[in-house]
């Protein structure tokens, strides 16, 4: 008991430790550059309290729940030897876990409005709401293809930098003839779709396929879902924009 | 009680984001895996840590460090700060005058990537795959660095209004150029760096600066301009991450030279003269 205690004390001040370096910005800005006291100082007391509380129980809940059972599942699909249902599972959760992203669902929105002030469609509150709707079943619709393709090369051992590239070249094609509007949506979309409990799952699951297929390294075929998860999703939006 | 209220209001809004990824991995498990799991109880409460865990985090970034470096990016990016050298608000600025934004975003980019909790499960898991050879915080430093120069760079680039695309293909063809000379090892672990630096923590600061930013530059649109960074900031770290694999290779291979070369020297037998091998680079 005192010695789990004294556990989470010490991951505790690792936490603490990991937020100083934002402690010590907003602490510069605010007082050398900015010249201003801090404002609601009991409320940033108990914000920062609940925040390192939260990283803690984060980081005790990734080792305890996400990475053994995304390992498991790599396990046991590699055992079955059935790829549909390996590559139905990666489409499912690369779709899954994008459709709910609340930055997506952000992101989709602005970009409805963006088109509405370009005069892509119709600025009435249905039109936008069915373009912002088919832009996010469109990045969860990339997601799951790139986590599909992902697992692919995982089995197939293909070397990730050609697919990486061939992927670089699609994105930068299509911005030439993308509208401008959308590329800078675009752009960013790539990046928000990724979120945190993704993550870790994601990269266990490859690393856990990487490592119970015969061949396979874990750090050079393991790695890499989350790169084309980044990737499709630019070249998917700025599709839609051409598209609508 | 208006915490317990917030507590129960995030918790709830989290498990909303937890439901459909745990039904699809529980639906497989129980459907096409058929086979119990593992420590089931122990996944499970895992998956409570998480979601306490996260709700926490969440409550607490929105109580105290959102709403704040919200707050210091809009009057960092508000003309009265900017201009508060000079007798009358001009016209035309020069890029340089918004030096404390370009100083802002890297600070504020560098200290949110090292408290971002998908890039701790990342390094954590590459420095147990790699048996320790990749450091859990050389990584996230490595990347830290990489988000900060990419927001800094994306901070001038609204203020300049120049195309984002330009920045973004010359650094597709710098990230290809470098992907030839980096360790093969790195090149996965690099190109997924860049896309989970960028989430719960870093991206609401990250898009509030970009937005405060574009509709204080004259002539800049807020819609045009004020996206781009999550994608300067996405692009960086994968070059980083390189270059930080690259030096600790050269680093390891220049001990080993000299470690070799002390062995050879210190035993008696070798004697051959061309033995302590001194490295030309």
């Amino acid at each position: 008991m005192k010695k789990s205690i004294i556990a989470l004390c010490i991951s505790m001040l690792g936490s603490l430790r990991d937020l100083s370096p934002i402690i010590l910005v907003i602490l510069f800005f605010q007082f050398l550059v900015l010249q201003q006291p801090l404002p609601h100082l009991l409320d940033l007391v108990i914000g920062l309290i609940l925040v390192v509380l939260g990283l803690t129980f984060f980081i005790f809940g990734l080792e305890m729940g996400l990475f053994p059972i995304g390992e498991s599942l790599a396990n046991a699909f590699a055992r079955k030897g059935s790829a549909f249902w390996l590559l139905l599972f990666s489409f499912a959760l690369g779709f899954g876990t994008t459709i709910a992203e609340p930055a997506l669902i952000a992101v989709s929105n602005e970009a409805s409005e963006i088109a509405a002030d370009a005069g892509f469609i119709l600025s009435s509150t249905e039109a936008m709401h069915s373009y912002a709707d088919g832009l996010r079943y469109t990045v969860a619709f990339s997601v799951g293809l790139a986590i599909v393709i992902g697992v692919l090369r995982i089995l197939m051992g293909w070397p990730i930098h050609w697919l990486i590239i061939g992927g670089y070249i699609m994105v930068v094609t299509m911005t030439m003839f993308a509208p401008r509007e959308i590329i800078g949506i675009a752009y960013d979309s790539g990046g928000v779709t990724t979120s945190t409990i993704t993550v870790p799952l994601v990269t266990a699951l490859g690393v856990g396929l990487a490592s119970s297929i015969k061949g396979r390294n874990p750090m050079i075929d393991g790695f890499g879902l989350i790169a084309f998860a980044s990737l499709t999703p630019m070249i998917f939006v700025m599709a839609y924009g051409m598209l609508i | 009680m208006e915490i317990l209220h917030e507590l129960i209001t995030t918790l709830i809004a989290t498990l909303g984001d937890v439901l459909p990824i745990a039904a699809i991995i529980f639906g497989f498990q129980f459907l096409v895996i058929r086979k119990p799991v593992p420590n089931l109880n122990r996944v499970l409460l895992g998956f409570a840590y998480v979601v306490v865990g996260l709700s926490l985090f969440l409550m607490g970034l929105e109580r105290a460090l959102f709403p704040l470096g919200r707050l210091m990016a809009e009057q960092l990016t508000r003309p009265e700060f900017i201009y508060q050298g000079f007798a009358e608000i001009p016209d035309d600025v020069l890029w340089q005058e918004y030096y404390w934004i370009y100083l802002f975003a890297f600070a504020i980019g560098f200290s949110t990537t090292i408290a971002e909790p998908s890039l701790m499960a990342v390094a954590i898991k590459a420095s147990e795959v790699s048996g320790g050879a990749i450091s859990i915080w050389g990584l996230r430093i490595s990347v830290a660095f990489g988000v900060a120069f990419g927001i800094a760079l994306g901070c001038y680039r609204i203020v300049t209004g120049l195309p984002i695309h330009y920045f973004i293909i010359v650094g597709y063809i710098l990230v290809v150029i470098q992907t030839w000379f980096a360790p093969r090892m790195i090149v996965p672990l690099a190109y997924d760096s860049g896309g989970v630096t960028t989430s719960t923590v870093t991206v609401p600061l990250v898009t509030a600066l970009g937005l405060g930013l574009a509709e204080t530059v004259p002539g800049r649109s807020v819609l045009i301009d004020g996206f781009g960074l999550i994608a300067f900031a996405s692009l960086f770290p994968i070059m980083s991450v390189m270059g930080y694999a690259q030096i600790a290779e050269r680093i390891g291979k220049r001990r080993r030279e000299k470690d070799i070369a002390k062995q050879e020297t210190d035993s008696p037998s070798n004697s051959s003269p061309d033995s302590p091998s001194s490295n030309g680079d």
